[in-house]
Formats: structure tokens, C-alpha cells, sequence
């Protein structure tokens, strides 16, 4: 078949770039944390959401103080209760088990954001956990009408 | 029974790829299948990746949507690079059971009965990435065949084909809808083909299927897993072409023909589907065979007769679907032929063109759609389809 030179594809060939949880001594993480299903609402408004579901192999629950990533500079860690977001300071992935973080639930919430995210994009965050160690992983943009919960102009404030 | 493996397996190892040492997972997005629960059609699977993609070689489903779509927008090669991305994602969730990114419905996708996403490229998705000049001659429309050809363009051609089948209609409709989804910023469905099969269970496995003139359809064709099916289907870089013609089938006119004239019009009986020559569907026809009059018993106009040429490798791997829209619409019923060779040029056009110049069923049938498509090779883990296309030259 016809083919064409094109290296700049392959380096987004590789879709989840998470570590698993018996790894991660290797990796360098503080915490045994795996994401499952990171993704990234699509959008070319100035915000978006990523979602995914985090989970913690250890024996100690694990507080996510912060997020940062590539796309903006303003990533906060939200909840949505009753149809209403608000930052909040923390999550907990508890001991064990997993935090889901999902439309209409908790999330990540990408701000200001100066350029589209188009499908199929891989973002990258970075996820600061209470002492301060961190955890890199790339979610994949999905084109996704839902999940815009009070993002329509005007009903930011407050945030 | 060979191929399919049971569920539980294929959860167990995605599971293990992702999320470590059996931690509970609850999420919308992310729940496995529920491998205990399913029964077991539901639950079977076919291997998305492989050598060749799947959907082509084996016992066809009961159930298959086709969808083709126009590319909108002047796609640049990473805007494909991205849909493909996106969609072969997708199809190794959904043919394994687990519910794709973003899935509100994860329990539509727990029941995969056997689902499998095959993808094809027609020649404006292969232009996008590597060029209008490398696009090969045989990436497009068929000659037309005007003898019989009542071509709509809201049924043929395309730049992207999806084959969604299974054996669950819930789940088959399900993969459609979130497949279709991740196109939307990068193109627009054209036409879509909704096609059914005998149900699973109803009939001995391998028992070949009836179209909805009643009579043995798909006789004949290469045995799966064997190097005849190799040498028609596959071509060196473990691709295939595909041949899709919406035949609109006349039930009204058909009604009109007597049982003895349906048989003649093909040359096989309809009981069986046996050859008129013969007494079993599997024997070959004898073409030169003549009654007490000295005229042939298979007729000179008979499908079976026309639909042979004198080259043995003019032949292609029939996986035909029954269409029904429903009493009160144009074109009501049909087949969905499809058809997967080789060298289209080579297997499929010589014995297109013999039937269209005669063929007793013409009478009773009118081709009203046909797209011609590239199947690349199967996907590797990691990888995602078409990434041939892709590929730096060598």
C-alpha cells in the first residue's frame, strides 16, 4: 500500500501513558495510583472537564490537593452536588479502592483555556497529591454534549 | 465455537492491563463487563486484533449495520490520525465488552454477543492521508453496469465504512451510536444499511442463510481458515476490498413467478438449495447436463450458470445481509451484498459484468446502491487501523 512519511504521528500513537500500581516504585511515584478511562471533554469554548477513575492499591488513603496540566494554567479539582460546581479542596481515593471522577460527579476543571481541545487530542495532567508527590497521565479528548453543567457563560462566577 | 472466547478471559486481562490487584471500580465510564451475570451469547466475544480484521473471515452475525460517512472539512493526515485513534479505541472496548470513554449506557456494551467493528476506507480518506495521486484505480466506483444499475447516491460511495455486527441487535445499535459519535467532528454519516441475518439459534450453525425471495443464498463460498479462502480474500499486506451493492429485491412481480420458474431463474431448487442437476446444496451443478428434449436443465439465463466464468480464480467471499425498511417504503426489501476480494478488477467485475448482460433474476432485482472499499490489514495492540497509511516509506 501507498505510503508517506509522516513521523510526527507516532509520537501520539500510545494512548494511556498511566503507570500501574506494581510499578510504581520504578516510576518514581510516592503512591501506588493507576487512572482507568482518562478522558477529556472536547471543546472549543475556554473550559472543559477531564474525568477518569483513579485508583489506589495501597493501604493508605490518598489525598489529590492539586492538578496541573499542559492545555491552561488554571486546573482545579471540582464537584458537582445537585447540579452545581463548586472547587473543592481535595479528593480522597481511599485505601483499596477507587474514586471515580464523572460527568455530573467529581472532576478535574480546566479554566481559561486559550485553544481548542479536539478529539482525539491527548492532554496531559499532572496530579499533586497532600505531600506534595506527584502523578503524570494523559487523558484522550472525546467529542461529548453532556458535562456542561453550569459551564454556559455567565454561571461561572463563583468558581 | 473454535474462535470465540468467553468473556470472563478477555475482562480479566484488560482489567489486569489498567487497574491493579482486583480493586472495585464503580464507574459509568470505566465498569467491566459483567462476565458473571451475561449468558453466554451475550457474552461471547471475536478478537479485535489480528493478523486480519475481523468481521470478514467466519460465520457472520445475526445482526449488521452499515454505516459510510463523507469527511468534512479538508482533513489534514493528523485530523485522520486522530478519527482513527478515536475509533479503533472504541471497537477493541466494545468487541471485548467493556463500555468505550464517555458511555452513560455501560450496560449497552456488557453484551457484546459476538461484536465485531470492521473498518473500510474509501478513496477520500486515503487521499487525505497520502495524496490524491496515490490513491489506487481500483479505490472507487464499479463500472457501470447499465443494463441493470438504478444507482442512488444516497446509497453508495463513501470516504469511511464502518461494519458494526453482532448477535444482538441492543448491543450492534449501541457500538452504531458511540462509534458515530466520534466521527462527528470529522465527518457526516452518508448513508447507513441496516441488515439482518437468520437469528442465532434458529437454524444449525453453519447452515447457509435465506434471503427474503426464500431461497439459499451463499452457496459456494470459501471455507473460512483454509488457503482457498486466503488466496481469494486476502491480499499480501493482509488487507482486503469490499464490494457493497444494495440489490432492491421486487416481492410484488416475484409473487407472480411459480415455484418451478423461481428455480429455473437460478438453477437451484428451493427446498434445499440444491443445483437442479443435483440433490444436495453442496453439489456441483452440471452445466452441460440436457433433459429429454436436449435443452439444458440448468437454463442459459440461470444465476449459476451466469455467475461462473471459465477462470476458477474469478471468484470472491459472498457475506450477504437481508435488508427490510418496512411495508409502505420505496425499495422496501433487498440484500445487502457484500462481497470481499482480493482484486476487485480481477474477481469481482468479470462475473458482475456476465450477470448484468443475463442473469434470470434480474428480472425480480435492481441494484439501486454500490461502494467500493479498502479493508487494511488487522489492527496490533497498540496500534490503530490503517496505520499502514501512515507508515514512513521503507
Amino acid at each position: 500500500m501507498i505510503r508517506r512519511l509522516l513521523p510526527v504521528l507516532f509520537a501520539s500513537l500510545f494512548v494511556v501513558s498511566a503507570c500501574g500500581s506494581k510499578d510504581f516504585e520504578e516510576h518514581g511515584q510516592a503512591h501506588p495510583i493507576a487512572i482507568a478511562d482518562a478522558w477529556v471533554k472536547a471543546t472549543d469554548m475556554d473550559m472543559s472537564a477531564a474525568f477518569g477513575v483513579l485508583s489506589n492499591s495501597g493501604d493508605k488513603d490518598v489525598k489529590v490537593t492539586g492538578v496541573t496540566t499542559t492545555i491552561t494554567d488554571t486546573a482545579e479539582l471540582h464537584e458537582t452536588v445537585n447540579g452545581k460546581m463548586n472547587m473543592v479542596k481535595e479528593f480522597t481515593i481511599p485505601a483499596g479502592g477507587s474514586l471515580a471522577l464523572e460527568p455530573g460527579g467529581k472532576h478535574l476543571m480546566l479554566l481559561n483555556l486559550t485553544k481548542p481541545i479536539k478529539p482525539g487530542d491527548k492532554i496531559d495532567f499532572k496530579l499533586t497529591f497532600a505531600d506534595d508527590s506527584e502523578f503524570e497521565f494523559s487523558a484522550t479528548a472525546k467529542d461529548f454534549t453532556g458535562a456542561d453543567e453550569n459551564y454556559k457563560q455567565g454561571e461561572t462566577a463563583g468558581h | 465455537m473454535k474462535r470465540r472466547e468467553l468473556l470472563g478471559r478477555g475482562a480479566a486481562i484488560a482489567g489486569g492491563a489498567t487497574i491493579a490487584g482486583g480493586l472495585a471500580v464503580a464507574s459509568a465510564s470505566s465498569a467491566p463487563a459483567q462476565a458473571v451475570d451475561a449468558p453466554p451469547v451475550g457474552a461471547e466475544t471475536i478478537e479485535f486484533h489480528g493478523t486480519h480484521q475481523a468481521g470478514i473471515e467466519g460465520e457472520p452475525q445475526a445482526n449488521q449495520t452499515l454505516v459510510s460517512f463523507d469527511l468534512t472539512g479538508n482533513p489534514e493526515p493528523d485530523d485522520i490520525h486522530r478519527l482513527l485513534s478515536l475509533l479503533t479505541d472504541d471497537a477493541q472496548r466494545l468487541t471485548s465488552g467493556r463500555a468505550p470513554l464517555a458511555d452513560l449506557e455501560p450496560e449497552l456494551a456488557s453484551t457484546p454477543a459476538r461484536l465485531t467493528v470492521t473498518f473500510g476506507f474509501g478513496p477520500g480518506l486515503v487521499a487525505a492521508v497520502v495524496g490524491e495521486k496515490n490513491v489506487p484505480s481500483w479505490l472507487g466506483p464499479l463500472p457501470a453496469f447499465k443494463q441493470i444499475d438504478r444507482l442512488q447516491e444516497n446509497w453508495s460511495d463513501g470516504d469511511l465504512l464502518l461494519q458494526v455486527a453482532g448477535d444482538d441487535p441492543i448491543s450492534v445499535a449501541h457500538a452504531v451510536h458511540l462509534l458515530v459519535r466520534d466521527t462527528r467532528a470529522f465527518a457526516k454519516v452518508r448513508w447507513s444499511q441496516v441488515g439482518f441475518r437468520q437469528g442465532l439459534g434458529v437454524h444449525p450453525p453453519g447452515t447457509t442463510m435465506r434471503n427474503l425471495f426464500g431461497q439459499v443464498d451463499g452457496t459456494v463460498n470459501p471455507e473460512p481458515q483454509t488457503p482457498d479462502f486466503a488466496e481469494v480474500v486476502w491480499r499480501p499486506d493482509h488487507s482486503t476490498t469490499m464490494v457493497i451493492r444494495r440489490i432492491a429485491m421486487n416481492l410484488d412481480t416475484w409473487e407472480k413467478a411459480d415455484r418451478t420458474g423461481r428455480e429455473f431463474a437460478v438453477g437451484r431448487r428451493l427446498r434445499d438449495g440444491s443445483p437442479l442437476t443435483g440433490t444436495a446444496e453442496n453439489d456441483v451443478p452440471d452445466l452441460a447436463a440436457t433433459d429429454a428434449q436436449g435443452f439444458t436443465v440448468i437454463g442459459p439465463a440461470a444465476h449459476i450458470r451466469r455467475a461462473k466464468t471459465g477462470d476458477p480464480t474469478q471468484r470472491f467471499l459472498r457475506r450477504a445481509y437481508n435488508y427490510d425498511l418496512g411495508p409502505g417504503n420505496a425499495d422496501a426489501v433487498g440484500l445487502i451484498f457484500t462481497a470481499f476480494q482480493a482484486d476487485i478488477a480481477h474477481q469481482f467485475v468479470p462475473v458482475q459484468q456476465r450477470l448484468a448482460q443475463s442473469d434470470g433474476l434480474n428480472e425480480w432485482t435492481t441494484p439501486i446502491g454500490s461502494a467500493v472499499f479498502w479493508i487494511p490489514a488487522g489492527v496490533r495492540p497498540g496500534e490503530i487501523v490503517g496505520a499502514a497509511l501512515f507508515e514512513p516509506l521503507g
